[in-house]
């Protein structure tokens, strides 16, 4: 069986809802960090001393998580329902194929690794 | 009653004992006691409602003979003065938080660097040439106009509480440490409007010249008994704690050296303002809110006296400037920028506090919260009015300090907000004229002539990459770097 990768660029604020979520169908392990870009939604203005500047990259969260094929599907099911508002700017979910997977404490390998 | 004639017999002891070195050192507090006496009863009789006053107190006053009178006021003033100063130095942390704050984090061990320097050179200029050019007494090269004198000494240092007379009831030495607490304002103010692409060589010898040269001789025009005192009809020039002399220096000296240095690179481009945002919004308002603290410092320690009425009144006129200069910035910038901008709030504080600097002892209580109301607005309009001169200024140190400076100077003169004044509007225009030019002209030829020899400026790659790495090879935050555009 082999493993991939899941990167979901989300909403900061779902950050909490998303790691209930995927602990609740036994994702055992993720790591997440602040980024910062733009999609459809752009960026917005805002004013600083009476002059105008926009925003180009807004705050997003990124999670990576990286499980075995078999709970893929349902670990994206579950990011899109926890990370949905419905709205613009939601984020989106990748999907990468991942070559090999090592626990560095045991040296195991692939799924046994994630 | 009891517990008071025991508190009155331990004062007269202690009194007694340690006036005697005063009364044996110097002649003069012989004949300044009665004066400190006469003065006290009035202050006192004035702050407790003249003959109504409270019988305990009135009590306490007669059991302790001239001389403990005269020592219990100069002991209290003398200690007031010592703490104000300490106030005023806590001023120049307010400086560094505003001004690394309202800046980019890149700059920030830069800025900090220039307010330690600052302050320290500060003091030790005041002591070598600043205290005996800023009161030359009788030492003028130029009668009234200038003034240049060499170190504090044993000259200066006369601890008894004849040193001044009444209405400066201090020691030589509390004298000197307060009135060094203020020398290196007008630096700082400089060094904030400057910030972001300036030199730090250049920087440092224009700083020591300013602090240690122009400050003190265009300060002794005012509180050196130089030529400013004939003005208004020979009422003399008003501005009580330094509108003009401090603040109005600093924001025109600071008004010079931004049109000598040019403005930060990508502040406008395309004939477009584009904001180059403070990267420390909670350290900004840290630095404003200690700056209103260090003003309770600033003008009530410029009473130079306990003076129980005037003390209380200027910390009041002071704290309700400040106030109303705050909510006069947030209703303008609210209206006419259309969002309530923290650092015009804090910017309006601090024009409050400039603009009650010059009168806080003659203005009204709603007369205080008129000016530093109007400070506000003024403030507020002298920070985009600049901005569409080009004049990069990214604290607004030139509106606050140069523009405010003049307005309180001129509220000086103005019966609805100072009433009983004796001061006329075209003496105090006159005056801060002066003022504002001499520090402005100071500034621009010490400055220019440093931009023509070794230069003022960064080169661009170093301005971009930021002072902290190209001036100083130092990080502020080297474990996090906060996003920064450039």
């Amino acid at each position: 069986m082999s493993v991939k990768k899941i990167e979901a660029v989300i909403k900061p604020f779902k950050l909490e809802e998303v790691k209930e979520a995927l602990t609740e169908i036994g994702v055992e392990g993720l790591t997440v960090s602040e980024v910062k870009g733009f999609g459809r939604q752009k960026g917005h203005t805002e004013i600083y001393r009476g002059s105008e500047y926009t925003v180009d990259f807004l705050p997003k969260v990124k999670i990576e998580v990286v499980l075995g094929e078999s709970l893929i599907e349902k670990a994206v099911e579950t990011i899109v329902k926890a990370a949905k508002t419905g709205k613009i700017g939601d984020g989106k979910i990748f999907i990468l194929p991942v070559e090999e997977a090592i626990r560095i404490r045991t040296d195991e390998k692939g799924e046994k690794a994630v | 009653m009891n517990k008071l004639v025991k508190k009155l017999a331990l004062f007269l002891v202690a009194g007694s004992v340690m006036i005697a070195p005063f009364q044996g050192s110097a002649q003069e507090s012989e004949e300044i006691t009665p004066a400190i006496k006469a003065f006290v009863t009035e202050t006192v009789a004035a702050a407790t409602k003249g003959p109504e006053m409270d019988e305990d107190f009135a009590g306490l006053l007669e059991g302790q003979g001239d001389a403990a009178y005269a020592f219990d006021f100069f002991t209290t003033s003398n200690l007031w003065t010592v703490i104000a100063a300490a106030f005023v130095f806590l001023m120049h942390l307010g400086f560094s938080c505003v001004e690394s704050g309202m800046c980019q984090a890149k700059n920030t061990v830069n800025i900090l660097f220039k307010n330690a320097f600052i302050i320290s050179i500060g003091l030790i200029t005041y002591a070598l040439t600043g205290f005996n050019t800023h009161y030359p007494v009788d030492a003028w090269i130029i009668e009234s106009y200038l003034a240049f004198n060499g170190p504090f000494s044993a000259g200066n240092i006369d601890n008894t509480f004849g040193y001044g007379g009444v209405g400066l009831c201090m020691t030589g030495y509390a004298d000197f440490i307060f009135q060094a607490m203020f020398a290196a304002t007008g630096a700082t103010i400089v060094s904030g409007a400057v910030a972001e692409r300036v030199k730090l060589l250049p920087f440092m010898i224009f700083a020591t010249l300013l602090v240690g040269v122009g400050y003190p001789i265009i300060g002794s025009w005012h509180w050196g008994g130089g030529w400013l005192g004939t003005l208004n009809g020979g009422e003399g020039f008003k501005d009580f704690a330094g509108s003009a002399v401090v603040h109005a220096f600093g924001g025109f000296a600071a008004l010079a050296c931004v049109i000598v240095l040019g403005p930060r690179k990508g502040k406008y481009v395309d004939g477009k303002i584009k904001p180059i945002l403070g990267h420390n919004m909670p350290l900004a308002t840290i630095g404003v809110l200690l700056l209103w603290f260090g003003w309770f410092g600033f003008n009530g320690g410029s009473v130079l006296s306990a003076d129980p009425g005037l003390v209380s009144l200027v910390f009041m006129t002071t704290a309700l400037a400040a106030a109303a200069g705050c909510i006069g910035a947030i209703i303008t910038s609210w209206v006419f920028l259309k969002t309530p901008d923290l650092t015009m709030a804090l910017n309006g504080m601090l024009a409050g506090l400039v603009g009650i600097t010059a009168n806080a002892d003659i203005a009204s209580v709603p007369g205080s919260m008129i000016i530093g109301f109007i400070a506000g607005i003024i403030v507020v309009f002298s920070v985009i009015g600049l901005d569409k001169l080009k004049i990069d200024d990214p604290v607004g140190a030139i509106s606050v300090h140069g523009t405010c400076g003049i307005w309180g100077i001129l509220a000086c003169a103005l019966p609805f907000l100072c009433p009983d004044t004796p001061y006329g509007i075209g003496g105090q225009l006159f005056g801060v004229i002066a003022v504002a030019a001499a520090a402005f002209l100071f500034a621009f030829v010490v400055f220019f002539i440093l931009k023509v020899t070794i230069g003022v400026r960064v080169s661009e790659e170093e301005e971009l990459e930021g002072l902290d790495k190209s001036e100083h090879g130092q990080e502020a935050y080297p474990d996090f770097a906060p996003a920064t555009k450039g």
